[in-house]
């Protein structure tokens, strides 16, 4: 080997990768939205943790989440490299090699249930363990390359935060828990779906069967709606099981409502207008965020009040 | 064979190049950093876990 391969060998490595491209591999958008709705667990979960360990429980849920974003984007490195939306990725742009992003992922997953067991407890820690296997072995490595229903069932990794927080303050996962994972599970396909009608060439390019491009764009309208008036009901769940006040059941009814609307008129648009896809594409993410919330506010003055 | 791998020069360093040489640092930093602040959080965790049960025991 000569001093040019070597030379050569060292630009196909991560050389030239900075911090900022590792901290790229852990998805930092979804983080937080997963720090965001395991904190409304932990808020909402009655038991009483240390603020410094809750803090650090936190922590350990979000490196949890951003390890599963590393592994996923080892995992899915070919179709990233080829759809517009993942082109730019630390892996398909040549700055961090796969075999690193793996060795990353792994070790940071290791690290955070290890570090939530001994933060919090072990109900928690196992959540977490098992959240990130389901993420990245039942969703990456299974589900999204061979079933439409990849998203839906692979939805259950992103709704289990939450629940993952709620365990790390009340070592338990009752009923209440489950609700807030209800809700995120059933927010999941009109989420990606609105999204997969619009970016459907992306999907198609890379062969992954998402819902347009196998059952094609007026089925997944269909169940675009269908799934938004579902969500909109389980929205209102946390006021039936005791959690919030009847301020948490009228934010809930308007924003579920808005969600049914605009999934009403992605139902109606013309098989080329996705303008009414973006515009929920782009509300799913704001009803995600204003129902949990509304939920924290209504703990917090429950709590302070 | 074996006087052609004579003839090859032993490469002792990849040659990195200063914008290289500089993201090393700066990963080597952000590493200290990290391995800092597990150190710390590890530290915490075990004293507030301990709290004043570590004065609960019997000498």
């Amino acid at each position: 080997m000569t001093n040019a391969d070597h030379s050569a060998l060292a630009k196909s490595s991560s050389q030239l990768a900075g911090p900022g491209d590792y901290f790229a591999l852990l998805k930092p958008r979804v983080m937080s939205l997963v720090v965001f709705t395991a904190f409304v667990g932990m808020v909402a979960a009655p038991g009483v943790l240390h603020p410094a360990l809750a803090l650090i429980s936190l922590l350990a849920i979000a490196v949890g989440a951003g390890a599963s974003g590393a592994l996923n984007m080892w995992w899915d490195a070919d179709i990233d490299a080829v759809m517009s939306r993942t082109l730019k990725r630390p892996i398909p742009a040549g700055l961090v090699p796969r075999s690193e992003a793996a060795a990353f992922g792994g070790f940071l997953s290791a690290l955070s249930v290890a570090l939530l067991a001994l933060a919090s407890n072990y109900l928690a820690a196992g959540l977490l363990a098992f959240t990130i296997f389901f993420y990245v072995v039942i969703y990456s490595m299974w589900l999204k390359r061979s079933t439409p229903q990849n998203i839906v069932i692979g939805g259950a990794a992103g709704a289990l935060p939450p629940v993952v927080g709620w365990a790390a303050v009340a070592n338990a996962a009752p009923l209440e828990s489950w609700v807030l994972f209800t809700i995120i599970f059933l927010w999941t396909p009109p989420h990606f779906w609105a999204l997969a009608l619009f970016k459907r060439g992306d999907y198609e390019l890379a062969g992954i069967p998402m819902m347009p491009n196998v059952k094609g764009d007026l089925s997944t309208r269909r169940q675009v709606f269908a799934y938004s008036v579902v969500l909109a009901l389980a929205g209102l769940a946390p006021y039936f099981v005791g959690m919030v006040s009847a301020f948490y059941l009228i934010a809930a009814a308007l924003l579920g409502g808005w969600m049914v609307w605009l999934s009403w008129l992605v139902l109606k648009a013309s098989a080329e207008d996705f303008g009414p896809a973006k515009k929920l594409f782009g509300f799913s993410i704001f009803y995600l965020f204003a129902v949990f919330a509304a939920i924290l506010v209504e703990r917090l003055v429950a709590i302070y009040v | 064979m074996s006087d052609e791998k004579q003839r090859l020069p032993t490469p002792t360093s990849y040659g990195l190049t200063p914008e290289e040489m500089a993201m090393r640092k700066k990963r080597n930093l952000a590493i200290a950093l990290g391995l800092g602040v597990f150190i710390i959080i590890i530290f915490a965790v075990t004293i507030l876990r301990i709290g004043g049960a570590v004065a609960d025991r019997s000498f």
